[in-house]
């Protein structure tokens, strides 16, 4: 693919295996600074396994991944995964309130966080003040997942990786936290790199898309791509999820 | 108690395999080998310690309390297979726990340097600290395995590892250290425990009995805290690499 822009991650021949199983198969590609891209393809592509390599929590077996320039293991792990955050499909939850959960990312640096802060958060993502005393188990998902995406802001991560964030949730909530995932990239510049079973989604919202089957990119470029794939495997895909 | 005594108190093994057998539990087989067992096991002991008492060699007292933390040890640690080097984690916390208890007893004279009682506490200690090991292992193999998505997530957010893993942790050092102190709150109320019974029946004063046992019970409280807490912090890390990831099994 070529990027007139400035890699946000950069992958250079990345590959991920486990025992005799290998997930990613010498990946190369960049994700851009500032833009949405979007991941698709089916289960099993090894898409949660590449955003879960761009903050950390996984390692490559092979080739070298930059973040922002550097590589990832020049990071000390908690100041990577400041930088680079990760909001996932299940949103999990520590058990309390809200405003336990907003705090958390503050509190393991052991810093204190305002209820001012977590009422401006929660206006942010475009929940009602008065959420920030509720307890987590009184939420529906689309509130949870914007809890969750409002944990992860509580860092300014200039980067955010979504992992599914909206496959569980009914159309209205699903419109809303695309809405937000826009704003967010508008207001903060942040880059978004984002998980979708939605090829309309991926459409509509990314900027950029890479298109993933069994652990390899197929083909990457601007989101049109889904209208009119180059390579016959992309094509098969799309056709299937009928953009 | 002469062995034709003693081998009338079989009616009380009789009794369970008639009844297995009555109701079909398929108990037959382990209560029979539960029974021989014990009965070599404890003859075997009952006749290693007449040696080991009529010696007094300081050489033997070691012995003996290495075989019970090797026997123990070997227990202990197959409830913790999927924790890495969880072998010598269980011994370093059974070794530490008998040198603490023993420090303290020997060292302030609580209780004479012989073998009787070397070897007699030190088998109640071990073996406590033994079923403790194996109580904080199960519960915490567990805690870590349900609960991979908030340990996950706190990584995720730029906790440490054990930021990630503190309640997990924190939960099964108290789910282990529950049953001792539950037990000791109706001691005397509901059971009368078995050291003291035995050495009432063997003609001791009660109040002698008594004192023996709180010094006991006191030790295995010290026993049950250290031994959870020490097996808790010399486990977690082993379960994250060095980049701070959960490693999976």
């Amino acid at each position: 693919m070529s990027i007139d822009y400035k890699p946000a991650v950069h992958f250079n021949h990345v590959s991920y295996t486990i025992g005799e199983n290998q997930i990613l198969r010498s990946i190369t590609g960049s994700f851009p600074e500032g833009r949405i891209t979007t991941l698709v393809g089916p289960s099993g592509a090894g898409k949660t396994t590449l955003l879960k390599l761009c903050n950390g929590l996984l390692s490559p077996t092979m080739g070298e991944l930059y973040v922002q320039g550097q590589l990832i293991e020049s990071y000390e792990p908690t100041e990577l995964r400041r930088l680079v955050g990760i909001a996932l499909q299940s949103a999990p939850m520590i058990s309390g309130t809200v405003y336990d959960n907003l705090a958390l990312p503050m509190v393991l640096q052991s810093k204190k966080f305002s209820k001012e802060a977590g009422r401006r958060l929660l206006r942010d993502v475009g929940l009602e003040e008065e959420f920030l005393q509720r307890k987590i188990n009184d939420l529906s998902g689309g509130q949870r997942q914007k809890v969750s995406i409002a944990r992860t802001l509580v860092n300014q991560p200039n980067i955010l990786l979504l992992d599914e964030i909206t496959s569980s949730l009914d159309r209205t909530s699903q419109k809303e936290i695309e809405e937000l995932i826009v704003a967010i990239n508008r207001k903060y510049g942040t880059t978004i790199i984002w998980i979708t079973h939605n090829l309309q989604q991926a459409l509509e919202i990314g900027y950029f898309t890479w298109v993933m089957m069994d652990g390899e990119v197929v083909e990457t470029g601007r989101s049109e791509l889904l209208k009119s794939p180059a390579t016959d495997k992309a094509r098969n895909f799309i056709k299937g999820g009928a953009v | 108690m002469s062995y034709w005594t003693l081998s009338i108190t079989l009616i009380f093994v009789a009794l369970p395999l008639l009844l297995s057998k009555t109701l079909n539990l398929g108990l037959e087989r382990d209560t029979m080998v539960a029974t021989i067992r014990s009965i070599i096991q404890l003859l075997a002991v009952g006749y290693i310690l007449k040696f080991v008492f009529d010696s007094e060699s300081l050489m033997y007292i070691f012995l003996m309390v290495t075989l019970m933390i090797v026997a123990a040890t070997h227990n202990a640690q197959k409830k913790g297979a999927a924790i890495r080097g969880i072998v010598w984690k269980v011994a370093a916390t059974l070794v530490f726990v008998e040198v603490l208890t023993q420090s303290v007893l020997l060292g302030f004279g609580i209780t004479p340097p012989t073998a009787q009682y070397i070897i007699s506490i030190s088998g109640m200690v071990i073996g406590n600290s033994m079923v403790l090991s194996i109580l904080f292992l199960n519960r915490f193999t567990a805690e870590v395995e349900a609960h991979q998505d908030e340990t996950e997530l706190v990584l995720s957010l730029g906790g440490t590892p054990k930021q990630a893993i503190h309640t997990q942790l924190m939960h099964s050092i108290k789910a282990s250290m529950i049953p001792t102190i539950e037990s000791q709150k109706t001691v005397g109320l509901v059971q009368l425990p078995g050291m003291m019974s035995g050495q009432i029946i063997a003609g001791a004063d009660p109040i002698q009995a008594v004192q023996f046992q709180l010094l006991i019970m006191f030790l295995l409280l010290t026993t049950a805290a250290v031994t959870s807490i020490m097996l808790g912090f010399l486990s977690y890390p082993t379960l994250f690499n060095q980049r701070m990831q959960l490693l999976k099994n």
